[in-house]
């Protein structure tokens, strides 16, 4: 045990750690070397769990069907162009990747600017029912997505928006968290003073949000614009349900399709096709990484 | 200056415009098509509580519902573990592991593609007679005989669980990694003096500091979970094969919906999900922060 009268007599910590550890110095450190190495073969066997499924991807969808159905190697195959051809003539994939990009590009747009629109409101001016209005908008973003999908496609049904990308885009106007996110972050950063002196300066009230709010804005809402943009890009059930010509179908309804149709029987070509959708969007993450990582974090301990 | 205040009302405009027309609207509609028989074409007539009382009945729904909790449940426990046992390797001051930048991403990267790839995926990896898996499992012989995952009904969930956890782990793994560097060094140091163990760090200052961050993701991470869809429609016939152990709630809901067309029941089904997802946050929250308040009087 350590003698508690060594703390009092102003012994620092790492004075006290030093003495303590000095028989054992040697010994210790030679065991920790070894469990050290021992941990970072654990942690990388973990990292080659994560990312083997993505190798047997990228190694099949260069081998050719009987080439897959014999056996599985790690050696990449000659029949990429041949599997390529094989999917392009059922399921243009290009296609849904230009469908899912002009979506999430529009409603990472439409839900950063009225967002910010929205959460300056709410944050710089005083009006009847503003407390209420807010409160409520937070009960409703508890409200999973689902819950309103029939009569969001009934709605979509009467208004004769369905099979088009409207009821996919502009409900992103509205997005409760973000404005929420925004408002806490914009609250804390811009002081009401710079909105005053920029009133006396006599800009307008827009203008005042589009040349002092925005810019100062701008890093809470790139955080937010990366989970916006992941998120409609990997939506699955709306468009499902909102679309349903094959030259409209965003890229996860393709993929659903993809499954369904003739490309199925030839394994090659399947897997092509998964790894057209999916390795976008990991070299777009090589580049982004810390940024996204960073944004988990700050999003997760602002809550 | 006061009438200023009333472009607040412009500046909030569009938003609540576009929430009452495609948020509030609907949900509001499935509220009322939730008593009725509607049928997605022709008129709904109300039929009063009729959907509900045979909500509870339904043996189909009671599946769905303890399906969902079971592969939640599996994958939830598995991905706090592991992200714990990683926080843990990562924060410890005396072992200083290097790397954590990379490793961080890497276990990141399963969340980031598209659920439905991930489904395509690992539906033919785990193919029976020609999937990848079977065939290195048997070449390094763990197995003699291929298994066939997605056809029985304890193999199959058990798939859907492991592919969750792999997704969402190094979500989690990052957001506890955030908890725990915001935890102050003084509380170790004084630890480390004490003479405590590590594991007795761990247990007495670590996981009582961590504990909004454990609620933030129990609870984002239930209210995923009870939403699960995108891998059992994809990963089998999307009718919840085999043996309807794949069948949730969601899944339940979208194809009453959309392929027997009983837009009514279905409406019944997405309000009976609501309720069930709002008590069980209800719960969640109240048992973590109910026995703070008892250890709190305690002291």
């Amino acid at each position: 045990m350590i003698d508690r009268s060594e703390i009092e007599n102003n012994v620092t910590p790492e004075q006290l750690a030093k003495r303590t550890l000095i028989p054992k110095e040697k010994k210790t450190k030679k065991r920790r070397s070894i469990v050290k190495g021992i941990i970072y073969a654990l942690l990388i066997l973990t990292a080659v769990i994560c990312f083997i499924p993505f190798l047997m991807m990228l190694v099949n969808a260069t081998r050719s069907n009987d080439a897959i159905l014999t056996g599985f190697t790690l050696i990449p195959g000659t029949a990429l162009m041949e599997n390529y051809r094989t999917m392009m003539e059922y399921v243009n994939i290009w296609n849904g990747f230009k469908n899912s990009l002009i979506i999430s590009v529009l409603v990472t747009l439409l839900t950063g600017y009225f967002s910010a629109l929205t959460a300056y409101g709410f944050a710089f001016y005083t009006f009847k029912g503003k407390n209420f209005l807010f409160v409520f908008m937070l009960v409703m973003m508890m409200v999973p997505g689902q819950l309103g999908l029939i009569g969001f496609y009934e709605l979509c049904k009467n208004l004769g928006i369905l099979d088009t990308f409207i009821p996919l885009i502009v409900p992103a106007v509205a997005s409760p968290f973000v404005v929420f996110f925004l408002r806490q972050y914009i609250q804390t950063t811009l002081h009401p003073s710079l909105i005053e002196a920029a009133r006396i300066d006599g800009a307008s009230e827009l203008r005042i949000f589009h040349t002092v709010a925005i810019p100062i804005m701008m890093p809470a809402v790139a955080t937010m614009s990366i989970f916006t943009f992941i998120g409609s890009w990997n939506n699955y059930i709306m468009p499902l349900v909102i679309l349903f010509s094959l030259e409209k179908y965003t890229l996860p309804v393709l993929m659903g399709f993809l499954k369904g149709s003739q490309v199925a029987q030839n394994l090659g070509s399947m897997y092509l096709g998964i790894a057209i959708s999916v390795v976008p969007i990991m070299i777009a993450f090589l580049f982004l990484s810390k940024y996204i990582v960073n944004s988990i974090s700050a999003g997760a301990v602002k809550e | 200056m006061k009438n200023l205040n009333r472009y607040g009302y412009a500046f909030i405009a569009p938003f609540w415009i576009i929430f009452l027309i495609f948020n509030i609207y609907p949900v509001a509609l499935t509220f009322y098509y939730s008593f009725t028989n509607y049928s997605g074409s022709g008129k709904a007539e109300v039929v009063g509580f009729a959907n509900y009382q045979r909500l509870i009945a339904d043996s189909y729904f009671v599946e769905a519902f303890f399906n969902t909790w079971k592969i939640w449940g599996v994958n939830f426990a598995l991905q706090i573990v592991i992200a714990l046992i990683l926080a843990m390797i990562f924060s410890d001051a005396r072992v200083k592991m290097k790397g954590l930048s990379f490793f961080r991403s890497i276990f990141y990267l399963p969340n980031l593609i598209t659920v439905s790839s991930v489904a395509l995926l690992f539906g033919i990896l785990l193919d029976w007679q020609h999937g990848s898996l079977n065939m290195v499992l048997m070449n390094i012989g763990v197995i003699s005989e291929p298994i066939n995952w997605l056809n029985q009904p304890t193999t199959a969930q058990l798939s859907v669980s492991l592919i969750l956890t792999w997704m969402w782990f190094g979500h989690s793994f990052i957001v506890v990694m955030a908890g725990v560097s915001g935890i102050s060094t003084d509380f170790y140091e004084a630890a480390l003096i004490d003479g405590a163990n590590r594991w007795q760090t761990f247990t007495k200052i670590t996981l009582p500091l961590l504990k909004p961050i454990l609620l933030y993701i129990m609870i984002t991470s239930l209210i995923g979970g009870l939403q699960l869809f995108d891998l059992p429609m994809l990963l089998t016939d999307g009718i919840g094969s085999p043996d309807g152990s794949l069948n949730t709630m969601v899944l339940y809901l979208y194809n009453q919906a959309f392929k027997y067309n009983n837009y009514g029941y279905a409406a019944a089904v997405a309000y009976g999900l609501f309720i069930i997802t709002v008590i069980f946050s209800a719960i969640v929250f109240k048992s973590m922060y109910g026995n703070e308040r008892k250890q709190a009087r305690r002291v």
